[in-house]
């Protein structure tokens, strides 16, 4: 579904991802780990097509295509999509209104026929039973004035609304409290399924305890420095990054074998 | 030969037709002479008059504008072509100026409404009484643009709410302008009155069509009896080759409450007066303003608020959207008068713009003289917020489709506050459709 490799990019002078390779499969949940500045915002950030993130070099192939050349609405339409670590707050603009519209573009471009408004209300409400989210969040402005869960849980609830066929949740779990942590998670497994790829971008194992991973990647100074399974998770939360950082590049040689790509 | 047809002295041999032309009371008469002397003496206004500064009116001024000719033939069908907002009720309708009565309805006015044209009042028994109302707000001596309204005074909309009357469904007074072989000059007058104790909804729609010029200069007086409440929306689609000089003034009776909403779509130059004053204590007003240009459009509004007395409260929210290489102006003066203590007056002007080319100038004026008051003010000029776009963008919308979201997301509060929906809803509909693609 998904493959990186040797990708680099900076923001203005500064060079973050310094050569990445990763490959995520249908049906996969891959967990990016990484200290602070590692790049894992910013590897997020240049999956979905923001300008201010400038390739230098490798490629990114997403469902045969190359993402890169891509504008972000159409990565959007393809299937990509990002759950934002800081979901924007666009007051004026109705949340169902938003969501709406945003999924008539995704299933004309499938070939499918848009939805009317109560169509659409109708999948929404049944997607929101789904997540344990209250209805209200639909009527009101995008983020506006939301709390930081229900930031996070509208963020889920647009994933559960667009069923992209490739998720990038960027530090969904950061500032949810253990309840809106458990929400948000169930949520996220709900969406798990075999034509659906899932990477979960996070700084705390914790979200793991909930969302378990098939894979484990910890990025450092912009390079997958090691990979495993879940397991490694744990052991990061034990002996934090330093250990790490510290080792050598070539750790990366560790990544789990690689099924042969499906599209 | 341009410099003899566009000085004053050209207006001076059609007010002379004119005068011969229409018979008006006495009164009426020698205010219209007044007014024409006025308009002599001031000329059209230049740039170097503050209040003009940034307003060339110098296309307006060098135009040869005529009289519009009578009898011109405007079909039901030029109407609708316009796509105007249908209100459903009461429906006035002036073209170039002149009540058109076969395309106007004034089926369903209630009992203590009387909505009549301007040439009907002034051919009645009643004229008298009406005209002690006309230039009592609206004062020539300062203003080239009144005084030449007032001078070429003869028709328009006079609108009578008597005491205590309640009006349901809107008034709608609808300006068309259109010019035939020459530029034409159309100048309505429109007079509301609305009586102690009663309850008005009015709407001012003005719009054009043609590629020549027009001007469409039109003065409006609205007295707001005690206790009344009066909501008025003037409504500006002039076509693109159209010049739209237009004040609305309006005197507030004691705890009345008086909202203006002045939305400019069209016109290559619209200039938007609101001249308000508190004429008894406890009066609330609300001066919204809504101004969306493109192209080489140029829109002004100015406003005054004048706190003449204690106790009143004032709200005023103006917001432009600017795209191309269109200029905005916004001039906002509140007057606290020395008496008028416990004043609360409030104003903003926030516009956006969507291109590099486009320029807005913005100006609060505030003259207090009262020292027991909250009068706040402030301006910003922003652009689209570039995370919001990447936002919407990442969700799958296309970078037309987001800007547009958000251009209307940006209008949407002051939308918010128009109580006609049928205005409320086509408005939503033309903000999307109006932004500039890709500019």
């Amino acid at each position: 579904m998904l493959v990186v490799r040797n990708l680099h990019a900076k923001v203005g002078n500064r060079q973050i991802l310094n050569g990445i390779d990763l490959t995520v499969n249908a049906g996969e949940v891959h967990a990016i780990m990484g200290p602070n500045g590692s790049g894992k915002s910013t590897l997020a950030g240049v999956l979905a097509g923001r300008d201010e993130f400038v390739v230098t070099a490798g490629s990114v192939t997403f469902k045969g295509q190359d993402l890169l050349a891509l504008e972000p609405e159409e990565r959007a339409r393809e299937g990509l999509f990002l759950a934002f670590q800081y979901p924007v707050e666009i007051p004026g603009v109705n949340n169902a209104y938003l969501l709406k519209a945003a999924l008539n573009e995704v299933r004309k471009h499938r070939g499918e026929p848009v939805l009317d408004a109560i169509d659409f209300l109708t999948l929404a409400r049944e997607r929101m039973k789904l997540l344990g989210i209250d209805d209200s969040l639909m009527d009101r402005p995008v983020n506006a004035g939301f709390s930081g869960g229900e930031k996070k849980r509208n963020e889920i609830f647009q994933m559960a609304v667009l069923e992209p066929s490739l998720a990038i949740l960027d530090e969904t779990d950061s500032g949810l409290d253990i309840d809106a942590l458990k929400t948000v998670a169930a949520g996220v497994n709900a969406m798990r399924s075999p034509d659906r790829a899932m990477v979960v971008v996070t700084h705390y194992q914790r979200l793991l305890n909930y969302i378990v991973p098939d894979f484990v990647h910890v990025l450092s100074d912009g390079r997958i420095v090691k990979s495993g399974g879940k397991e490694l998770a744990l052991e990061l939360e034990e002996k934090g990054y330093g250990w790490i950082e510290s080792a050598p590049a070539a750790a990366s040689s560790e990544a789990p074998p690689q099924t042969v790509e499906s599209v | 030969m341009t410099q003899v047809a566009t000085s004053p002295h050209s207006y001076a041999a059609q007010f002379a037709r004119f005068t011969q032309q229409t018979t008006l009371p006495d009164a009426l008469a020698s205010l219209r002479d007044d007014a024409f002397s006025c308009f002599d003496r001031l000329g059209f206004p230049t740039t170097r008059l503050e209040e003009w500064r940034f307003t060339n009116v110098a296309p307006i001024a060098e135009t040869p504008f005529v009289a519009p000719p009578t009898g011109i033939d405007y079909t039901r069908a030029d109407l609708d072509a316009l796509h105007l907002t249908r209100l459903g009720g009461p429906e006035l309708v002036f073209v170039n100026g002149t009540f058109a009565p076969a395309l106007s309805t004034t089926d369903g006015v209630p009992a203590g409404v009387r909505i009549r044209s301007l040439a009907t009042v002034l051919a009645h028994e009643d004229a008298a009484a009406v005209a002690v109302h006309l230039g009592r707000l609206a004062r020539i001596e300062s203003h080239a643009f009144t005084a030449l309204n007032t001078a070429f005074l003869c028709d328009g909309a006079v609108v009578e709410v008597a005491s205590g009357v309640v009006v349901d469904t809107p008034i709608h007074l609808l300006f068309v302008t259109r010019s035939g072989a020459e530029p034409v000059l159309s100048q309505p007058r429109v007079l509301v009155v609305a009586g102690a104790n009663s309850q008005v909804r009015v709407v001012e729609s003005h719009a054009g069509d043609g590629e020549t010029p027009y001007l469409n200069n039109t003065v409006t007086e609205i007295s707001v009896g005690d206790y009344a409440v009066v909501d008025y929306y003037t409504l500006v689609r002039e076509a693109a080759a159209g010049f739209r000089i237009g004040s609305l003034h309006a005197a507030l009776g004691r705890s009345s409450n008086f909202s203006s909403h002045i939305i400019t779509l069209g016109g290559a130059i619209v200039r938007n007066e609101a001249r308000l004053v508190f004429a008894g204590e406890g009066g609330e007003c609300t001066l919204n303003g809504l101004y969306l240009a493109k192209e080489r459009q140029l829109v002004d509004n100015q406003t005054t608020i004048d706190h003449a007395q204690p106790h009143c409260d004032s709200h005023e929210l103006y917001k432009g959207i600017l795209g191309g290489r269109s200029r905005a102006v916004f001039n906002g003066k509140i007057i606290v008068r020395l008496d008028a203590q416990k004043t609360n007056a409030k104003q903003s002007n926030k516009t956006l713009l969507l291109s590099e080319d486009a320029q807005i100038t913005t100006k609060p004026q505030l003259e207090i003289f009262a020292n027991d008051v909250k009068c706040t003010h402030g301006a910003t000029v922003g652009q689209l917020d570039q995370d919001a776009l990447f936002y919407l963008r990442s969700r799958g919308l296309s970078r037309d489709q987001a800007r547009q979201l958000l251009t209307h997301a940006f209008a949407s509060d002051l939308l918010g506050h128009i109580k006609v929906e049928a205005i409320r809803t086509q408005l939503d509909a033309l903000l999307l459709e109006w932004l500039p693609v890709g500019g």
